[in-house]
């Protein structure tokens, strides 16, 4: 059951914290980077701020260091975020209110606050856990990006301390309820599958979004246990 | 960077997060929708999963995640605490390097 896994609001409070944290350790990297690849502090905390999506973030300062211009360095960094279209559609039904209040929580969209929300049981609990993993994720991000861009280097490797490994088993630890749902196991394999099989030939950022073809197996095999 | 394509990315970031909510926010969608929307994440998650593990740059490799991730997913196969599986992961690759 999920309700074993994230029983309470304490405790989604405690695990969106968590995820901060680790968010803020790399926030501090990419400030870092940010500032090595031309960018100012200003622009660093302001690309963090506003939008708000590790992957590209970094994919963008990565093109900008390597010398390429600011447009080549658009291409990766708008695929890498093509996958908060998808996330932000299938979280719609548990976003309800004023255009307004939409519009904000739209800012928080992202892998992190997706998984946590999905993991849950009831609309409610998905709400309040994308909103606890999306506000503690921004500040942290935004923290840690501020912290490296006036800070510089110095503060060492985050993957000496495994924090790479971190993520990975974060998603896995909030993707296992959800396979309980029918063809999910199917569209979890498929799409992982999919991922490893297109990320040798395809830009960064393709792989993941490719996965979502996985859906199809998934939605085809649901069908068939329900008939 | 110029704070025009700066800007720009973060208008197009911002509109890609904002289809779903602003358009179909608190919608009640018909259960096949949902059925297939309730397995966007789970396949992206998944994908996820696969390329934070295995994936450098362009190439697979097998390095100290991938070990750190069976350690993950076995504390999660017990049903392990949240916090237990992700500092277990960490601490993991964190070893496995300092003995590298």
């Amino acid at each position: 059951m999920a309700s074993t896994v994230l029983p309470t609001p304490r405790r989604t409070l405690r695990n969106a914290a968590a995820i901060g944290i680790a968010v803020g350790v790399y926030g501090v990297s990419f400030g870092v980077l940010a500032v090595a690849a031309g960018l100012t502090p200003t622009q660093a905390c302001v690309m963090s701020m506003l939008t708000f999506t590790g992957a590209s973030q970094f994919a963008c300062i990565g093109v900008l260091a390597a010398g390429g211009s600011a447009l080549a360095a658009m291409g990766p960094a708008v695929m890498l975020a093509v996958r908060n279209a998808a996330y932000g559609l299938s979280l719609a039904p548990i976003l309800p209110g004023r255009l307004r209040d939409r519009a904000l929580l739209a800012q928080l969209v992202i892998d992190e606050s997706t998984a946590m929300a999905r993991a849950q049981d009831d609309p409610a609990a998905a709400r309040l856990a994308f909103l606890l993993t999306g506000v503690s994720v921004w500040l942290c991000w935004n923290v840690g990006t501020l912290a490296g861009a006036l800070l510089g280097g110095g503060l060492g490797d985050p993957r000496a301390l495994g924090l790479d490994a971190m993520f990975p088993a974060a998603f896995l630890a909030l993707l296992a309820p959800q396979l309980r749902r029918p063809g999910a196991p199917v569209a979890a394999v498929a799409g992982a599958v999919i991922a490893v099989a297109v990320l040798p030939f395809a830009p960064a950022g393709v792989p993941v979004i490719a996965a979502l073809a996985g859906v199809v197996p998934g939605v085809l095999v649901a069908r068939g246990i329900r008939a | 960077m110029s704070w025009a394509a700066l800007l720009t990315l973060c208008a197009v970031s911002y509109a890609l997060k904002a289809i779903g909510p602003l358009l179909a926010g608190g919608r009640q969608l018909g259960p096949r929708v949902r059925r297939m929307l309730d397995l966007v994440p789970v396949a992206l998650l998944a994908a996820l999963i696969a390329v934070q593990t295995l994936g450098a740059g362009h190439r697979l490799v097998l390095d100290a995640r991938a070990p750190a991730l069976a350690v993950a997913a076995a504390l999660v196969w017990r049903r392990a605490p949240f916090l237990v599986v992700v500092l277990a992961a960490a601490g993991t690759a964190a070893l496995l390097r300092a003995l590298a």
